[in-house]
């Protein structure tokens, strides 16, 4: 359909900076998006199923698959044998990840055989049937309890220092130390891993994957087929949620249906069951972080000293990387005089930890918000007046409280801006006031309060990963087909690089058609991670879409002999010299001219870089900021609770697209309370996952989002570096806000011993922890 | 044996047409033949037991009220349930050749999805409430979706556009509301009266023509897996993989649908839905209602039944304890057989109960409490709604003239291997004035009425608190007052 665009328009439609709904929103309310699992199969498309660990650790001693071959509908069982290439989908170049086990086992759940068969039902069926005997071997589940010293780690640790933090700690008015467990996330996208393979001629192979890699994807597809990257091309249209659960653990799915199918000569789609889904791949980090802070006693910090004890799993991932950015989120919004922060990423017979939103950096401030805590409780003041004391120096303000344990200068902090503006708008004092005079009516209900910051690192701490690819092509009739290296699990990324192409060529954004991103049409991607999705992605189709336009820019000067200045692009049309002509005529003639109409854009990330081994650098672009309020009411019967308000405002620079960005704060922040409350992954002594389904593992409800629940942006950032069009990044940095609900529950605990004794509340507070710490304080507060 | 004819293929509606399935598995999936045998994918796969109601479809079925729509999920309903039944997907909510339904305009212009993986099952959610409730609460549209899981929104897009629904008009295109007259024909019709039979050997289903029919199946397979709403069933097949032929499919029975009272005693068969049960439970016993609505998600309210939540024999299920804090007994028939006993002796052991090969539950029958007297029931779980019970505490109490305990029954889950009463806790309490003292004088019994275990849903020290701050807060609570003892999140009506 060629719709016409208005060519008086003083503005386009869907151009930057205005609220456009999401492209495949009306595909996603009639059931008409496609997910890789709805699209039509290759006739004679075979199906796999996974055969399981049922030990935490273990020697293979024998495996035997009669029984499982026989099953009805079975094509074949492979094994690692079957790999033809590497045995190895480790994204670190550890060679610690195998696609199926070889010899041992080392996680409940790890992959060791796959059944093909005719139907899913059949595969998963027959994976049932296999007989294996393990020499059992005794499995570490859980970190506490290990040295973050001695024990094993799967990779080098990372450790960042600033001045004398011991000596800073020990010459300090007042100290405290302390420990404090905070618990792992799974991702729960709502469509789980899912791969369709498609073989090709030769050592070609298409694979559908629902990966946020695609390139990644595509190397370690071919790394485990034994072919160059060339062969192997890898599609995805969309993802039903990703979360960075599908950064690196797509590739097992996609390895294996790409295996399959080039053995079979027929397509192979493999779907994990959730509790497969849930029991086989990688979550959020659980962390054991113990502190030390020394301060005043007006509670200025002097020096602190963490370790960051990480639960990696069998192996390596993503979690050197996870435990590096919780150290660079050790400070929050905070300026330490002295800091020494050290990360452990430690081996246990578990699933391998991975990327979550927020990749290690929500732990670090989680950690970093429970020593202002201890430091408020210590010298008896509102955590939020301390909060105050030990920001970062305001943007502009010449000050020395400015650099980061990374010795990066924060140059363009705007939280106490932030924070004033929601104490305000959230009217902090007053409410704490009135749950002041609540609590000491009520017995049996406590409320709670707390208003938290959030300053979050742009870039990934990978600098090769800080690039992006897009190809654009301009169509004679002047219609934009868009490509770029990013993938779409929900965020709007699509939309908001169309709305930045629509912009350069300023035509309606009905004009630009999003295509599925494959690795054929743009290379050596990065991940959408790290949130960098629309600031790498937008910039490098704009990168494509200004190449075009200059052509054409060129075109129109040369053909009307006028200045290149005089040929300017207005909503559907371009002015040449005297007169107006539609943007599609000038394509037209320009085509008919021979100028090429496509291009390939690019770009990089200026001014970063970070040397690892010094722990020093300027590793990220910039920061987006934001903060949260909330308050809470506590059963103190039960532990049960409700989140009674949430005020939040959030920094994403010049919005691209407010009504987007407004869905990632508020779901960031659903998703970030879902973390620090309910959700609680629990593994027994053997090493099982207990809880490995919905109904066992509690992601919030609507009925679980504050009762008043207010999301604003700051109309008034913009991003201090030429991002695109001033935007900021927006994926990961709303998470952290709901540590907000985590420290008003603390906050309502510590009614019970009248605000006397920090309630050192874990997480995730469940009803049961927020009980038990209401129990332990009321017992230390009677012995006194 | 009954005089039914007997069919040997299940028929139904599927949104604009019938279909006629001769060729089906006891244990075949909605949702599977949805998207496997007939390629419509509009419907999806999040986890396949009922808790996050990506496959959300509505089921239209005759009742005593008329046509009536439900939401259930599509993964655990078995292909063979649907018998007369009226089956509609997302596929079938735009209006032919017209616009976006009201509900699917309200989640575009109000930015309620996003990946979109969980939006049909939301649409059909909301679309579901709409038909009952075009101008529904916040309290209503929670209670709605509290059976549907979104992983991106945090929820709130969706509230808001579902509050705007009717502004986008009376939806007078809705494809239900123009069928109507015509589906309700052809279900009629659908109506033969016949005993279906689909079958044999481990494959093998029979949806029998009414009670009696389904006692005499029984009595001749007492082995037969007898499936009502199938919302613990479905995991047997879609987690489990067990083979449960042959099935006997009775969610379908009239006769076992009803709820009445009479004489103070409430009789819900065993067929009552957790749905069709709340309107006069909640009225007539309030506490009832409440707990209810925590049961499940909407989807499994209106596929579950209180027979089968007792019948499983599950120690977790919600409605065994306060029934038997209420005194409630339980009917029983084989063939023409019928005994009642006291519910809590049906609970022999964990996973036993006193059901004998053949016999089947056939109703419950629950003494409202007299208005002189004080109820209770209280869940205790990790998240609020849709989960299962860590504890579930539920008290009965009369007083005498004179303040102390006439009677006292309690009656807890999740504290021992079946739904068991405080026995010790009782007899510590009884005689005595209801006063704190007394209270918390009974709480030290509780160790010998519960010896509780650790698993993932709660430690046993947890349980064993909370379990006798439950105690706690029902004493508070008959204290009277204003002041507040539990949380809540929507004021009470």
């Amino acid at each position: 359909m060629n719709k016409h665009s208005d060519l008086k328009a003083a503005r386009i439609v869907g151009g930057v900076h205005s609220d456009q709904r999401h492209d495949s929103a009306h595909k996603h309310v009639a059931g008409t998006a496609v997910y890789i699992d709805d699209m039509p199969e290759p006739a004679g498309t075979l199906h796999a199923g996974l055969g399981l660990s049922t030990v935490a650790h273990g020697i293979l001693k024998s495996v035997d698959l009669s029984s499982v071959r026989a099953a009805p509908g079975v094509v074949d069982v492979l094994t690692y044998e079957d790999v033809p290439g590497e045995n190895d989908i480790s994204p670190s170049g550890m060679h610690d990840d195998p696609v199926l086990a070889e010899g041992k086992v080392q996680f409940h759940g790890q992959p060791i055989f796959c059944v093909i068969a005719e139907t899913r039902e059949q595969a998963r069926r027959a994976a049932r049937l296999a007989k294996i005997e393990y020499e059992e071997l005794d499995p570490i589940v859980h970190i506490w309890g290990l040295d973050p010293e001695k024990d094993k780690q799967v990779t080098t640790p990372l450790t960042l220092k600033r001045g004398d933090a011991a000596a800073a700690i020990a010459a300090s008015p007042r100290r405290v130390k302390g420990s404090m467990k905070l618990g792992g996330q799974d991702h729960f996208y709502l469509e789980g891993q899912v791969a369709l393979a498609v073989p090709g001629e030769d050592d070609e192979i298409l694979v559908y994957s629902s990966t946020q890699g695609p390139s990644e994807t595509q190397h370690m597809v071919a790394h485990a087929l034994g072919v160059p990257s060339h062969a192997v091309t890898i599609e995805v249209r969309r993802m039903g949620g990703g979360f960075g659960g599908k950064e690196t653990q797509a590739n097992q799915c996609a390895a294996i249906a790409a295996i399959a199918a080039k053995k079979f000569k027929r397509a192979v789609k493999i779907r994990l069951d959730r509790d497969e889904d849930m029991t086989a791949t990688g979550k959020r980090h659980d962390f054991v972080i113990d502190y030390e802070v020394g301060f005043d006693e007006e509670g200025h910090i002097l020096g602190v000293d963490y370790m960051f004890a990480l639960n990696a799993g069998f192996s390596a991932d993503l979690s050197g990387p996870v435990g590096d950015r919780a150290l660079f989120h050790c400070d929050n919004a905070y300026f330490y005089p002295a800091v020494h922060a050290k990360s452990a990423p430690l081996y246990t017979n578990t699933v391998s930890n991975t990327a979550f939103r927020g990749f290690g950096g929500p732990q670090g401030m989680v950690g970093c918000e429970r020593v202002i805590e201890e430091v408020a409780f210590a010298v008896g003041k509102d955590p939020l007046e301390i909060r105050k004391l030990n920001f970062y120096d305001a943007m502009g303000v010449a000050g020395e409280r400015n650099v980061t344990p990374y010795h990066q200068k924060v140059e363009d902090c705007i939280i106490q801006r932030i924070v004033a503006e929601l104490e305000e708008s959230a009217d902090y004092a007053g409410r704490r006031r009135a749950i002041a005079e609540f609590n000491a009516k009520n017995r049996f209900i406590k409320r709670g309060i707390a208003l938290t910051p959030v300053k979050f690192g742009i870039s990934f701490t990978k600098t090769e990963s800080n690039q992006a690819g897009a190809l654009v092509h301009v169509y004679s009739d002047g219609s934009v087909h868009m490509n770029h290296g990013g993938t779409e699990m929900g965020q709007g990324l699509h939309l908001k690089v169309a709305q930045v192409v629509a912009e350069e060529f300023q035509i309606d954004l009905d004009r630009v058609k999003i295509t599925a991103t494959t690795t054929a049409k743009v290379p050596n991607t990065s991940p959408t991670a790290a949130s960098s999705g629309a600031d790498l992605n937008g910039m490098a189709a704009q990168n494509a879409a200004r190449q075009i336009r200059k052509r054409l820019t060129d075109f129109a000067a040369d053909r009307y002999q006028i200045p290149a200045d005089q040929v300017v692009f207005l909503p559907n049309r371009v002015r040449v010299g005297n007169q107006e002509i539609s943007f599609n005529d000038l394509v037209k003639q320009a085509y008919i001219a021979r100028v090429q109409l496509s291009a390939a854009g690019h770009y990089k990330t200026p001014k970063i870089h970070w040397d690892r081994a010094k722990g020093r650098g300027h590793a990220f672009y910039y920061y987006a900021y934001g903060a949260a309020c909330s308050e809470v009411s506590v059963d103190t019967l039960t532990g049960e609770y409700v989140v009674e308000r949430t005020d939040i405002l959030h920094d994403v620079g010049r919005s691209l697209n407010r009504a987007i960005d407004i869905g990632q704060v508020e779901g960031g922040f659903v998703q970030g309370m879902g973390w620090l409350t309910t959700e609680e992954l629990v593994w027994d002594e053997k090493g099982r996952l207990r809880t490995h389904a919905p109904s066992t593992y509690k992601i919030p409800l609507a009925s679980d989002r504050p009762k008043v629940f207010n999301v604003a942006l700051t109309d008034w950032s913009e991003a201090y570096e030429p991002t695109i069009h001033r935007s900021k990044a927006v994926g990961e940095p709303p998470l952290p806000l709901g540590i907000s609900v985590l420290q008003a529950l603390s906050d309502a605990v510590a009614s019970v011993a009248d605000h006397k004794v920090c309630p050192r509340l874990d997480a995730p507070a469940t009803p049961e922890r927020v009980l038990m710490a209401i129990e332990r304080l009321r017992a230390e507060t009677a012995d006194k | 044996m009954s005089s039914a004819p007997i069919r040997n293929e299940i028929r139904f509606l599927l949104n604009g047409r019938e279909v006629t399935v001769r060729d089906v598995a006891p244990d075949a999936t909605l949702l599977d033949w949805l998207r496997l045998d007939r390629s419509m994918r509009g419907t999806k796969e999040g986890c396949a037991e009922g808790d996050c109601g990506a496959c959300t479809v509505l089921v239209g079925k005759l009742t005593a009220g008329g046509l009536v729509y439900e939401s259930v999920n599509a993964c655990i309903r078995f292909l063979g349930s649907l018998d007369g039944c009226h089956v509609v997907t997302i596929e079938h909510v735009q209006p032919v050749g017209g616009d976006l339904h009201p509900v699917q305009k309200a989640m575009i212009d109000f930015h309620g999805s996003q990946c979109g993986f969980c939006t049909p099952g939301f649409v059909m959610s909301l679309y579901g409430l709409w038909m009952k409730d075009a101008n529904p609460s916040d309290a209503t549209i929670e209670k709605a979706l509290q059976g549907n899981l979104c992983r991106c929104t945090g929820y709130e897009a969706i509230m808001r556009a579902a509050r705007a629904i009717s502004d986008y008009g009376k939806g007078a295109s809705d494809p239900l509301a123009v069928e109507r007259a015509a589906v309700i024909e052809k279900l009629t019709k659908l109506r033969d009266g016949a005993r279906v039979e689909v079958g044999s050997g481990k494959a093998r289903l029979v949806v029998p023509a009414d009670v009696d029919d389904f006692a005499a199946v029984l009595e001749a397979e007492p082995k037969a897996t007898i499936v009502a709403g199938s919302t613990d069933v479905g995991l047997w097949v879609t987690k489990h993989m067990r083979d449960i032929s042959p099935v006997v499919f009775i969610g379908h029975l009239e006769g076992l649908r009803r709820i009445s009272e009479k004489d103070g005693v409430i009789t819900i068969g065993a067929g009552v839905t957790y749905t069709e049960a709340f309107d006069l439970l909640s009225q007539r016993i309030p506490a009832l209602g409440e707990l209810i609505n925590r049961i499940g998600g909407e989807q499994v309210r209106n596929m579950g039944t209180i027979g089968g939540n007792i019948a499983n024999g599950s120690p977790i299920g919600d409605t065994p304890p306060p029934f038997i804090a209420l005194g409630a007994t339980l009917t029983l028939r084989k063939g023409a057989e019928r005994r009642t006993i006291p519910l809590e002796e049906f609970f022999i052991a964990y996973g036993k109960q006193d059901r004998q090969p053949g016999e089947f539950v056939e109703a419950v029958h629950v003494p409202v409490p007299a208005k002189d007297s004080r109820f209770a029931v209280y869940k205790i779980s990790k998240r609020r709604d849709e989960d299962i019970t860590a504890a579930l505490g539920a008290f009965h109490l009369t007083l005498a003239a004179d303040g102390t305990v006439a009677q006292i029954r309690i009656a807890y889950g999740g504290m021992a291997a079946t739904p068991k009463r405080a026995a010790a806790v009782e007899a510590v309490l009884t005689g005595k004035p209801w006063t704190e003292v007394t209270v918390e004088a009974a709480l030290e019994a509780y160790a010998q009425d519960f010896t509780p275990l650790t698993d993932m849903r709660a430690s046993a020290e947890y349980r064993m608190l909370a379990a006798r701050n439950l105690l706690r807060r029902f004493f508070a609570e008959t204290q009277g007052g204003s002041e507040p003892i539990q949380v809540s999140r929507h004021q009470a009506a």
